[in-house]
C-alpha cells in the first residue's frame, strides 16, 4: 500500500495531530513501508481462525453495582488547565448559535 | 556498607535480623544514585525526602515485628505507573505537569508490602521503545558501556538495578519492554501471562498486550515480587480470576524430566556468539536433568507485522485520551515515534481498511496462539535468546521506524499469545556485553518458568557479574 501526502493528512486530521509539511512527507514514506511489510500476513491462510479478543478467554466481566469512595471533585479537576466553577472549561464545539 | 548492592531476598533477611535499618538502606541507595546521576539518567524523578521518611515508618513497623513481605525495601517503578501525588510523565512532555490524584494497583500493593519508594524510572515515551531513546528526558544509559543502549522500554528501571542504585524495580511490558532491557543489562526480567497483574493506573500503551512486571537482580527477587503484584483487580476487568500460586515454594524443585522446546527459527536472526551461549545454557540445562527437544514454532517473523498492526492500533486509540483538558499539555507535544505510532492506527482501524490489517492481524493472532498451545503439549518449556543482539550504541533507534519491533522479533510472538516470559543472564559477548536468554511457558505458568530460571541460575554465576562504574 502506497500511501498520498493527502492520504496522510487526512489520517492526521481523524488523529486530531497538527503535522508539518516534512512530517507529512517523512510519514507518508515511513507508513507506506511499514504498511507493506505488514502485508506479509496475507501469505497466511486464516480463512478457519477467528480472531482473538481476549487472550485468557475472559468475557462480561461483572462487578457489585456499589458506590465506593472515588476521586473528589477537587482532585478530579486538579490537573486541569482550565476550569470553572468546578468544572473543565473548553474551547466552544459547535460554531454559530 | 554498600547496602545498595544486597538483593531483594538478602535485604529483607538483613531487616528483619535487624543487621541494618531500612533508613541504611535507603541512605546507601539515595548515595549510589547521587553519585550515578546524571550520567546515568536512569531517573525521571528521584524521591529523597520522601523515601528517607518512609524508611523511617518502615523501622517504627520492623520493631513492632509487622509481617509485611516487602517491609523497609527501596523499589523504583517505572514512571508510566500512576503514583499519587507524585508526578508520573511515561517520559513525555505531554505529561510534564501531570501528578495523578490515585495510585496504580501496583503502586498501592507495593506500598501495603511497605516498599519504600526511591523514584520513577526512566522510559521510551510512552513506552513506545527498545531503547529508552525517545524519551523526552533523554536516554537512558546502560551501565555496562556509557556508550551504550539499556534497550527499552523499562531501561531506566533495568540499568538502576543493575548498576545498584536500588534493590529491585518494577516495569511493564507490551512486547519486551521487561525481557529485552533485562537481557540488555544482564538482570533477571519477569513478564507475567497477560491479566496475571493488574493494569489499573498503568498509562495504556497496547491494553490487550500490557504487563507490569518485576526486573530483579536475582530469579528468587522476582519470585516474591510477582507475589505481591499477581491477583485479581476489580479495577482492571482483564485481570484474571486464576488463584495465585506460591511462587517460591517450588523454585529448588528438581527438573529431572523436564522437556525443554527449542525452535530454529529463533536462533536464524541473532548473533553468533549468542547461539553459543544459548547452546552452553542448554548443555547446563541436560546436565540438571531436563531433555532439550527442537520443535517447529510459526515464524517469527510475521509476529513482527501482527504486534506492529494491533499495537499501533491500540496506542491510537489509548492516546486519543491526552488532549490536554482534563491533564497534561496537547498534543502537539506528541514526539515523533508516538505520532507516527498514532498514524499508522488510525489508518489501520480507519473505515475501509479495518478488515484488511486489523481484522487479519487478530485472526493471525489465533494461529500464533494454537501454535503455542501445540508446543506446549508436546514439551514443558520454550527456550531462546531474548534479543538478537547485545546492547547496541547509542543513537541506534534513530531513524528507524521499526527499530523496536525488530530488536524484539524474539518476545512478540509469546506476548501475543499473554504468556509469561523470564529473561536471565546467561554470558558475555566478546565486547563484555550481556546476553539474555528467555524461558517461556504456557499461561499461568510462572511458577515453573522460575522454577527452570532458579535451578539454571544457581548452577552458574552470570548474575553475580556486576559493571564497573
Amino acid at each position: 500500500m502506497r500511501l498520498t501526502e493527502d492520504q496522510v493528512r487526512h489520517v492526521a486530521k481523524l488523529a486530531n495531530l497538527f503535522l508539518a509539511e516534512e512530517e507529512i512527507v517523512k510519514f507518508k514514506s515511513q507508513l507506506s513501508e511499514t504498511l507493506k511489510s505488514a502485508e506479509e500476513l496475507n501469505q497466511i491462510d486464516t480463512a478457519k481462525f477467528e480472531i482473538t479478543p481476549q487472550v485468557t478467554g475472559l468475557s462480561n466481566i461483572m462487578r457489585l453495582d456499589a458506590t465506593v469512595p472515588s476521586l473528589t471533585q477537587d482532585q478530579a479537576l486538579q490537573n486541569a488547565r482550565s476550569k470553572e466553577n468546578g468544572y473543565f472549561k473548553v474551547k466552544a464545539v459547535f460554531e454559530g448559535d | 556498607m554498600d547496602l545498595n548492592k544486597l538483593s531483594l531476598k538478602q535485604a529483607l533477611d538483613g531487616l528483619k535480623n535487624r543487621e541494618f535499618s531500612a533508613e541504611e538502606i535507603t541512605r546507601d541507595c539515595l548515595e549510589r544514585i547521587k553519585s550515578l546521576e546524571p550520567a546515568l539518567n536512569a531517573f525521571v524523578t528521584i524521591l529523597e525526602e520522601e523515601a528517607l521518611k518512609s524508611a523511617k515508618e518502615a523501622d517504627d513497623r520492623i520493631r513492632n515485628r509487622s509481617g509485611l513481605p516487602l517491609l523497609g525495601v527501596p523499589f523504583v517503578i517505572k514512571d508510566n505507573f500512576c503514583t499519587l501525588g507524585i508526578r508520573t510523565t511515561a517520559s513525555s512532555r505531554v505529561l510534564d505537569n501531570f501528578v495523578p490524584p490515585y495510585d496504580a494497583t501496583v503502586v498501592s500493593k507495593l506500598k501495603d508490602a511497605g516498599m519504600v519508594l526511591l523514584g520513577k524510572t526512566n522510559m521510551d515515551a510512552w513506552a513506545h521503545g527498545s531503547s529508552t531513546e525517545t524519551s523526552d528526558y533523554g536516554s537512558t544509559k546502560n551501565p555496562w558501556d556509557l556508550g551504550y543502549l539499556p534497550g527499552g522500554s523499562s531501561g531506566g528501571s533495568a540499568a538502576s538495578v543493575i548498576a545498584d542504585e536500588t534493590i529491585g524495580a518494577i516495569g511493564s511490558e507490551t512486547a519486551g519492554s521487561i525481557r529485552q532491557p533485562a537481557s540488555w543489562c544482564g538482570i533477571v526480567g519477569l513478564k507475567p501471562t497477560y491479566g496475571r497483574v493488574s493494569r489499573y493506573g498503568l498509562i495504556a500503551m497496547g491494553s490487550s498486550l500490557d504487563s507490569p512486571g518485576p526486573l530483579s537482580k536475582t530469579v528468587e527477587d522476582s519470585a516474591l515480587v510477582l507475589q505481591v503484584l499477581a491477583g485479581q483487580d476489580q479495577f482492571d476487568a482483564t485481570s484474571s480470576p486464576v488463584k495465585a500460586d506460591n511462587y517460591t515454594k517450588d523454585l529448588s524443585k528438581n527438573i529431572d524430566g523436564l522437556v525443554v522446546g527449542v525452535s530454529a527459527d529463533y536462533f536464524s536472526v541473532v548473533a553468533e556468539e549468542i547461539k553459543e551461549k544459548i547452546a552452553d545454557a542448554l548443555a547446563e540445562l541436560e546436565k540438571l536433568g531436563a531433555t532439550i527437544k527442537q520443535i517447529k514454532l510459526f515464524d517469527p517473523k510475521y509476529a513482527i507485522a501482527v504486534y506492529t498492526i494491533l499495537q499501533r492500533a491500540e496506542v491510537s486509540s489509548n492516546l486519543a485520551r491526552f488532549d490536554g483538558i482534563r491533564y497534561g499539555y496537547g498534543r502537539e507535544e506528541f514526539g515523533e515515534e508516538a505520532k507516527r505510532r498514532i498514524m499508522l492506527g488510525t489508518y489501520v482501524l480507519s473505515a475501509g481498511y479495518y478488515d484488511q490489517y486489523y481484522s487479519k492481524a487478530q485472526k493471525v493472532r489465533t494461529v500464533i496462539v494454537d501454535d503455542f498451545k501445540k508446543a506446549f503439549q508436546e514439551v514443558d518449556v520454550i527456550i531462546g535468546p531474548t534479543a538478537p543482539s547485545v546492547a547496541l550504541p547509542l543513537g541506534s533507534s534513530k531513524n528507524h521506524p521499526m527499530f523496536g519491533e525488530i530488536a524484539d522479533i524474539l518476545v512478540e510472538p509469546s506476548t501475543i499469545a499473554g504468556l509469561p516470559g523470564i529473561s536471565i543472564p546467561c554470558g558475555f559477548s566478546n565486547s563484555g556485553l550481556p546476553i539474555g536468554m528467555q524461558i517461556i511457558g504456557p499461561q499461568f505458568s510462572e511458577s515453573l518458568i522460575l522454577n527452570v530460571a532458579y535451578k539454571y541460575e544457581q548452577a552458574t554465576a552470570w548474575h553475580k557479574e556486576k559493571p564497573k562504574l
